[in-house]
């Protein structure tokens, strides 16, 4: 028997990393939990159009291996397929727990749960509260952690900042360092284990639909400490966002889910708003080309979709680079009861009622599916190092269904969660020596700070960051070319050279947010080589990874996990292909053209 | 109109404890600014309005879609969210505060942990027997439902508390967001299992008493949810409460 209570230390508030918080919790064994924002804040927020799972409450015969089989093949079978085939089994059960919670899941009028349709399947699979589903789901995982805080087992480390692991020598996860985000110091923290859940990417690519603190930055410092980071290059750019100044704003595709329609004016030089244009002078695209799926093909689909039509068609809203997205067919109390939430966002921020007049919409940067590669169990290339949801690369392999993202953070966090409650028991004491480990790992981040503070240079971080989201949305994002992903590692390197001749304008040492962002930078432009290399090295279309030079899937070659290490020395990725497991579904050909 | 630019001025402060001070600012316009890109425009060139160099202003932000209910501040002396305050709906020069009712940390930065304290307090959570599988949750009617959602989509962001005049250190009135929220976990089927606790920490100094029905807060609520009526279906539990605790004693 190991010490009485194990400490397990969770990085990031989450679905993922909450859901970890319960089981950890419910085992017995003490939650550290660090989050950079107030848990109840956390980017799961954004989530609008549901989770899904084969409850089968529709009559439709859906179950859990359709669900499995719709999410294989709309990754494009790059994806180890036990871990999903486990997830959708977990997924109705997952569901009820929710329900348990009080999530205010949409009801059917006999009081059951209601389901809805949503991209890359035929079933009504998607069940929904409103259009803030990861919102509502959040708050009640959030409810439950704070019950166990009331209770003394979880212990809140909100506006903290993860900066590395400590790793010990025999490459065994003995803790984090971590940074007060108001008070800037800089302190590590002992745990049995760490699960890492620390979402997505979205500010390497500057605008994305992703929040402020998505900013890859943990997942980072992780790979430049021997974390292994698998299929990088995987990015999913969703088909309906709304431009905006500071970002791109998500208009959920349960828009579409809910019979919202996809089209533009034939006429390039149509002047009549989208409203009076007559239905014989609109081309509804989706519909036209994916008979079957309609306006509820994959996102990869979508968005090529509407890059072709807008980009070679030459067919955007008023020459603009927008389509119409069309809700204004659908009476307003169903509108009301089932989107409420998106369309008081589109009003909000653009101005118009999406019940009168259609939307216009693009695709923008909103998933990454690659991440920190994990093994079944969740744990890393790092012993006692897990990581899960959005931050691990398993489960969606080359694209994302909508609305499977909240169900793999759920799961991966329930899996995690046990297993390092596992581990942290039959754990051997640490060697004598890890004192150095922590001792070490303090000193070289408090040495990166100074290192910055005193930086006498003349480059403003927030410009480069401009120059790197602008690079990567251009190149790295919808179509691909090797001649643009090697002008962008180019340009990468530059930046990682002037990021060296950085000057804050703000030194000083209590809650200085643009140090911190500054940091964060330094990881981004290491992470996005990984990325760009990552594609570069692919040559095929796989997913979301679109190459016209290479526009068919090659599984004698790229049926393979892209595995980045950092290497110290060069300062660069070194790739090693992995491969997938595909023993239960054999690949076939991805297609959803037909009738 | 060529050259259009905005105009705005911060309160800023460097920390808990130092004397706050207005820096204005002048940029650009362009079309679809809010106010966030403001301050995303100001950490790229620290210059004020005179010309003299400044630092990055310090706010809380992160979904910028109005769901997190982290940018709260004043504006224009209104409690709202900086990421949903489009700049061509305001009047200039726009003014820009932290709240007043909470502790600044920095600039725009406050600490509203009082809320989510108030939150345990209230046990404002279902006590589910455990996350193993216990079976389908309850039946709710979509009507339920909808009540339920309508409070649950509060996030947190205190501008009902700011906006409350009775939200103060004298009366230490715990604010309509927590209100609301023991009034959504009462209505729920399990939840109600903790109603009389909910409603006995309601009860007494700082309760749910010390609401003088300004109703700002319903005004205020970037999110609409019925405050008001949420005070007096909670007043009305706990008034029965009492009366009832009255004549068991």
């Amino acid at each position: 028997m190991a010490a009485a209570t194990p400490r397990i230390i969770i990085v990031g508030g989450g679905l993922a990393g909450l859901s970890a918080a319960i089981k950890v919790a419910e085992l017995g064994a003490h939650v550290d939990l660090f989050s950079i924002v107030p848990v109840k804040r956390s980017h799961s927020v954004c989530a609008q159009g549901g989770i899904n799972s084969a409850k089968n409450l529709k009559g439709e015969g859906d179950s859990s291996w359709a669900h499995f089989d719709d999410t294989v093949f709309g990754g494009d079978f790059l994806a180890n397929q036990l871990p999903v085939k486990q997830m959708c089994e977990m997924g109705p059960g997952i569901i009820d727990l929710l329900d348990r919670m009080g999530v205010p899941f949409n009801r059917t009028a006999e009081g059951l749960l209601d389901f809805r349709r949503f991209g890359g399947t035929l079933f009504h699979r998607t069940a929904f509260a409103g259009a803030t589903t990861g919102q509502q789901m959040l708050y009640a995982l959030d409810e439950q952690v704070r019950r166990f805080e009331a209770e003394g087992k979880v212990k809140k480390y909100e506006y903290w900042e993860f900066l590395s692991a400590v790793i010990d020598p025999q490459r065994v996860c003995r803790g984090i360092c971590a940074m007060d985000l108001r008070s800037m110091e800089v302190v590590t923290f002992p745990a049995a284990a760490v699960i890492m859940a620390t979402g997505g990417v979205g500010a390497i690519f500057g605008k994305s639909t992703n929040s402020v603190v998505c900013t890859g930055s943990s997942q980072g410092a992780l790979y430049q400490q021997g974390v292994a980071y698998a299929n990088g290059e995987m990015i999913q750019v969703h088909p309906t966002c709304i431009p905006g100044e500071d970002k791109l704003r998500l208009m959920s595709e349960s828009a579409r889910g809910e019979g919202g329609r996809v089209w533009v004016p034939k006429d390039p030089n149509e002047t009549r708003p989208g409203k009076q244009v007559p239905e014989e002078d609109r081309w509804y695209f989706l519909e036209d080309w994916y008979p079957k799926y309609g306006n509820l093909v994959p996102r990869d689909i979508a968005t090529r979709a509407i890059h072709k039509v807008v980009h070679d068609h030459g067919l955007g809203v008023q020459g603009m680079p927008m389509v119409y997205l069309d809700l204004s067919h659908i009476d307003r109390a169903t509108l009301d009861r089932k989107l409420g939430g998106i369309l008081d966002i589109y009003e909000k921020f653009v101005g118009d009622d999406p019940h009168e007049v259609p939307m216009k919409i693009f695709p923008g940067m909103h998933y990454t599916m690659g991440g920190l590669w994990v093994d079944n169990d969740q744990m890393t290339n790092i012993t006692g190092l897990y990581a899960i949801g959005e931050c691990d690369y398993s489960i969606h392999g080359a694209n994302r269904l909508g609305a499977n993202s909240l169900l793999s953070c759920i799961y991966a966090g329930f899996i995690a969660g046990p297993h390092s409650v596992n581990y942290a028991q039959n754990l051997a004491a640490a060697p004598a020596n890890v004192a150095h480990s922590f001792e070490d790992e303090k000193k070289r981040q408090m040495e990166a700070n100074t290192r910055l503070l005193s930086n006498q240079g003349t480059e403003n971080p927030f410009k480069l960051w401009r120059e790197l989201g602008a690079v990567m949305s251009a190149n790295v994002t919808v179509t691909r070319y090797n001649e643009k992903l090697q002008e962008t590692d180019v340009k990468l390197v530059e930046l990682l050279q002037r990021y060296r001749n950085v000057n804050l304008s703000d030194k000083s040492m209590w809650s200085n947010q643009s140090f911190m962002f500054t940091r964060q930078l330094y990881n981004m432009l290491q992470l996005a080589r990984v990325m760009t290399q990552g594609a570069l090295l692919r040559d095929e279309s796989r997913g979301s990874h679109y190459k016209p030079e290479f526009p068919d899937r090659d599984d004698a070659n790229f049926l393979k996990t892209t595995k980045a290490f950092f290497a110290p020395d060069a300062d660069e990725p070194r790739f090693e292909w992995e491969p997938v497991d595909t023993s239960l579904i054999p690949p076939r050909p991805r297609r959803y053209d037909s009738k | 109109m060529a050259n259009k630019s905005v105009l705005f001025k911060v309160k800023r402060q460097a920390t808990p404890t130092s004397e706050p001070y207005w820096e204005e600012f002048e940029l650009a316009w362009r079309p679809g600014l809010n106010v966030i890109s403001l301050f995303m425009d100001i950490a790229e060139n620290p210059v004020t309005r005179e010309g003299k160099p400044t630092t990055p202003i310090n706010y809380d932000s992160n979904c910028l879609e109005e769901v997190c209910g982290s940018c709260a501040m004043l504006i224009n002396g209104k409690a709202r969210m900086a990421c949903s305050a489009l700049v061509d709906n305001l009047e200039q020069p726009l003014t820009i505060e932290p709240f007043s009712k909470f502790p600044v940390i920095r600039d725009l930065q406050v600490d509203r942990s009082v809320l989510f304290e108030n939150l345990k307090a209230i046990k404002a959570w279902i006590p589910i027997d455990g996350t193993y599988a216990l079976g389908e949750g309850p039946r709710v009617l979509p009507q339920v439902q909808e009540q339920a959602y309508e409070l649950s989509t509060c996030m947190s962001c205190c501008c009902c508390m700011e906006a409350c005049p009775q939200f103060n250190e004298s009366t230490g009135f715990v604010g309509a967001a927590t209100i609301a929220q023991a009034r959504l976990f009462n209505m729920h089927p399990t939840g109600k299992v903790l109603k009389d606790e909910r409603l006995k920490a309601l009860m007494g100094d700082g309760g749910i008493q010390e609401c003088a029905y300004a109703q700002n807060c319903v005004e205020i609520c970037p999110k609409d949810i019925p405050l008001t009526k949420s005070i007096s279906d909670v007043g009305g539990d706990v008034m029965k409460k009492a009366i009832l605790d009255f004549f068991r004693t």
